[in-house]
């Protein structure tokens, strides 16, 4: 049997005195610094499958070349970044799902990344119940037209409305004031509709036919002798795998005599333009968020940004020159990591209880020069609408290269505020 | 112990079981199975008309978008309270289940998977084309605030898991009941030998109508269901990937057993959910699971369980 241990006065002394030595040390410190130390955790709602697999892809490789630049300058507040990825399927159920799997199951600090809108509109509202912030990569209009929650911001790409609006100018005076416009018969063709009629008409000029085509078409012949011969532009943003047929359709329509053609990059993102077929897209114009081709007065942001994330100077992986990057949109991601880290750093962002402070200081942020964390170019933030703007780009095909023709202002993408979230409680 | 007796325990069993799951769980599979419930609630709705009356439908997601819409679009737009919303949710799904039904019951078979395909079809392009209301393919939130009943708010997990529960019970013990009745008898008939049954002196249109009607109803019910407890309403509901998921869903869990469904949704969901935290290849380990279940247990989880051990398995 044996002895139970007696604690004696001078034991008990001995082992407080102990007890202090240890808290006071150097090593204590060290362990309290890694128990802080604890990585943030971000969600990243990515497209992996589903039609929004090649945006996915880019969204990716863009996401981690940012976290690992986070991480190599020190992190957030001391802390590493981790990213925890999950496949949304480019699905809104799927996606709400993922929201709810970062919020309660992965303990992620914020949930970040989504492109598609409906993927966007359908994760919101879980967003929005689990009190998580949730920082689009969308360029929708659905968050600053007010139909989300106050935990749903867009603070790193610009959104389709002031995109749209902003080429009605460049338009209208150097390619032509009447135009046509063929769009997809969905939202997003609807939004270029109603946002570039009104602009345009804004400039003294008129859409002379809007044609709409089916989302179920594979062939566009039928639809072309319904622009009126009188078009100065066509205006086309047509999407999804058809767009290769679209395009050699209308050059096959037209020839060599063609009204001006202006057309949004988003049809031909992750698109070789040496594809065959693409050849009658020379000479005719788009809109780019973000100049796939390195231009002669590239930034050093710009380098840095493609240095990064592996693009080469014709917007391709630096790898494979037949991988070609979602350049116009990809930005976004880097840049909403970096406000990610600017918001946590000034609200002294610890965990989630201080999810608040870092959507009160994110909506707080105004001015965002362009700088390494912002490659694409300034950018204003509104906090009320939690959108960003900033300045949008115009290229010309000019031997089978996107070449900048013209930059435009901020003041261009702005309009007035159609909502104000600081107004909603938490 | 009668097969009936046996037949109430398994479901009030599996109710109960379902309350104390949703009680214990953690939160984030608490609202899984939530999700699961709807979701299980508008396999219920397929499996009366595929898994009992023998009749494949491939258009299936536009009475759960009916619903959708229905009730939806009268919170959005109408400002409509909860309950009375999904009312019309319902009515518009038994409406347009009615119609479609009148229709494409004048074909069989193979014509009858197309007829349906090519309504939901119709369906999803009409919910484009009226985007200004819809949405489009972006579709629309539901406000938070709106979402409550009698001050209960539905975006609370646990309301919103008892909510699901009760949509799923309902649908649950009423397909139940009916397969016990006379009217239910004659549906299996119409799936093993319409003709017989027609022989027999039954009205087989009469029958395979009201079945059409009575699983459209449940599945927009399912809709509606969704639309107030998660927020959204959108076109991807009433695409063909939509209707393809049911047909899996009872296939997986066994057709023309009462909880198929269920176990069909519940498998479906964690193992894509599991799966995806693998590999980025998830989809593949979805499909050889699939296809394992499809050699190894043709009739389902169920169905197989029934087969084999538990013959009076409803």
């Amino acid at each position: 049997m044996s002895k139970l241990p007696k604690t004696s006065r001078r034991s008990l002394i001995k082992s407080v005195g102990a007890g202090a030595l240890l808290a006071s040390s150097p090593l204590v410190g060290r362990f309290a610094s890694a128990q802080s130390g604890a990585p943030i955790k971000i969600g990243f709602q990515q497209h992996s499958t589903g039609i929004g697999a090649a945006y996915g892809r880019w969204y990716g490789r863009t996401t981690e070349a940012a976290v690992k630049a986070i991480n190599d300058a020190g992190g957030i507040n001391g802390r590493p970044v981790e990213i925890v990825a999950e496949d949304d399927g480019t699905d809104p159920k799927r996606g709400a799902e993922v929201v709810e799997k970062f919020a309660n199951q992965h303990n992620c600090d914020v949930a970040f990344g989504t492109l598609f809108s409906h993927v966007v509109i359908g994760s919101a509202p879980s967003a929005g119940e689990q009190k998580i912030p949730y920082f689009v990569v969308s360029e929708g209009h659905h968050v600053a037209s007010g139909g989300l929650n106050r935990y749903t911001l867009q603070p790193g790409i610009t959104d389709v409305k002031s995109q749209v609006q902003a080429m009605a100018p460049y338009v209208a005076d150097n390619l032509g004031k009447k135009v046509t416009m063929i769009f997809p018969d969905f939202a997003f063709g609807h939004d270029h509709r109603d946002f570039f009629t009104a602009a345009i008409e804004a400039q003294g000029g008129e859409v002379l036919e809007h044609i709409a085509v089916p989302p179920s078409e594979t062939s566009f012949t039928k639809y072309f002798p319904k622009i009126p011969r009188d078009t100065e532009v066509l205006y086309h943003v047509m999407v999804g795998p058809a767009v290769l047929t679209f395009v050699k359709e209308l050059g096959e329509f037209f020839g060599p005599s063609s009204p001006a053609i202006f057309g949004f990059i988003d049809s031909l993102e992750a698109v070789d333009l040496a594809s065959p077929g693409l050849e009658f897209l020379e000479g005719t114009y788009f809109w780019e968020g973000n100049p796939r081709y390195a231009q002669a007065d590239q930034t050093s942001h710009d380098k840095n940004f493609r240095a990064a994330v592996g693009v080469d100077e014709n917007g391709a992986s630096v790898s494979d020159p037949k991988d070609v990057s979602t350049y116009a949109h990809m930005f976004g991601c880097w840049e909403t990591l970096h406000i990610i880290k600017a918001g946590m750093e000034a609200s002294g962002y610890q965990g989630p209880a201080d999810r608040q402070k870092l959507i009160e200081a994110v909506e707080a942020m105004t001015d965002m020069p362009e700088s390494d964390a912002h490659p694409q170019g300034p950018k204003v933030f509104n906090g009320k609408t939690h959108q960003v703007f900033g300045v949008q780009y115009i290229s010309r095909v000019e031997n089978g290269r996107l070449v900048k023709v013209h930059t435009t202002s901020i003041e261009d993408t702005l309009y007035p505020d159609e909502t104000d979230y600081t107004t909603q409680s938490f | 112990m009668t097969v009936d007796t046996r037949s109430v325990l398994l479901h009030l069993g599996l109710i109960a079981l379902l309350i104390v799951l949703g009680l214990v769980l953690p939160t984030y599979h608490q609202g899984n199975l939530a999700r699961i419930l709807v979701l299980a609630t508008y396999a219920i709705g397929f499996n009366v008309l595929f898994g009992y009356t023998g009749l494949l439908s491939l258009g299936h997601a536009m009475f759960f978008a009916a619903g959708m819409y229905g009730c939806g679009l009268a919170m959005h737009l109408g400002g409509w309270p909860v309950l009375s919303a999904l009312g019309a949710g319902i009515i518009a799904a038994a409406v347009l289940s009615l119609i479609v039904a009148l229709l494409a019951l004048r074909t069989i078979g193979v014509a009858f998977m197309i007829v349906t395909l090519m309504f939901a079809q119709a369906f999803f392009l009409t919910a484009l084309y009226l985007g200004e209301w819809t949405g489009g393919d972006e579709g629309f939130v539901i406000a938070q605030a709106s979402r409550q009943i009698a001050g209960f708010a539905l975006t609370d997990p646990l309301t919103r898991f008892f909510a699901a529960l009760a949509v799923f019970s309902v649908a649950l013990l009423i397909t139940a009941r009916m397969m016990h009745l006379p009217f239910g008898r004659v549906l299996i008939g119409v799936r093993e030998n319409e003709e017989r049954t027609r022989m027999l002196g039954y009205d087989t249109f009469r029958h395979k109508l009201l079945a059409v009607i009575i699983s459209g109803t449940i599945s927009g019910g399912a809709g509606a269901a969704y639309a107030v407890l998660f927020g959204y309403v959108g076109a991807t509901f009433a695409s063909v990937q939509y209707s393809i998921f049911p047909l899996l869903w009872v296939l997986l869990g066994g057709m023309g057993t009462t909880i198929g469904p269920l176990i069909g949704v519940a498998f479906m969901f964690y193992l894509i959910d599991y799966a995806s935290g693998l590999t980025n290849a998830y989809l593949l380990i979805v499909g050889a699971a699939l296809v394992l279940l499809t050699l190894f247990a043709r009739a389902g989880i169920v169905g197989e369980i029934r087969k084999r051990w538990v013959p009076w398995l409803p």
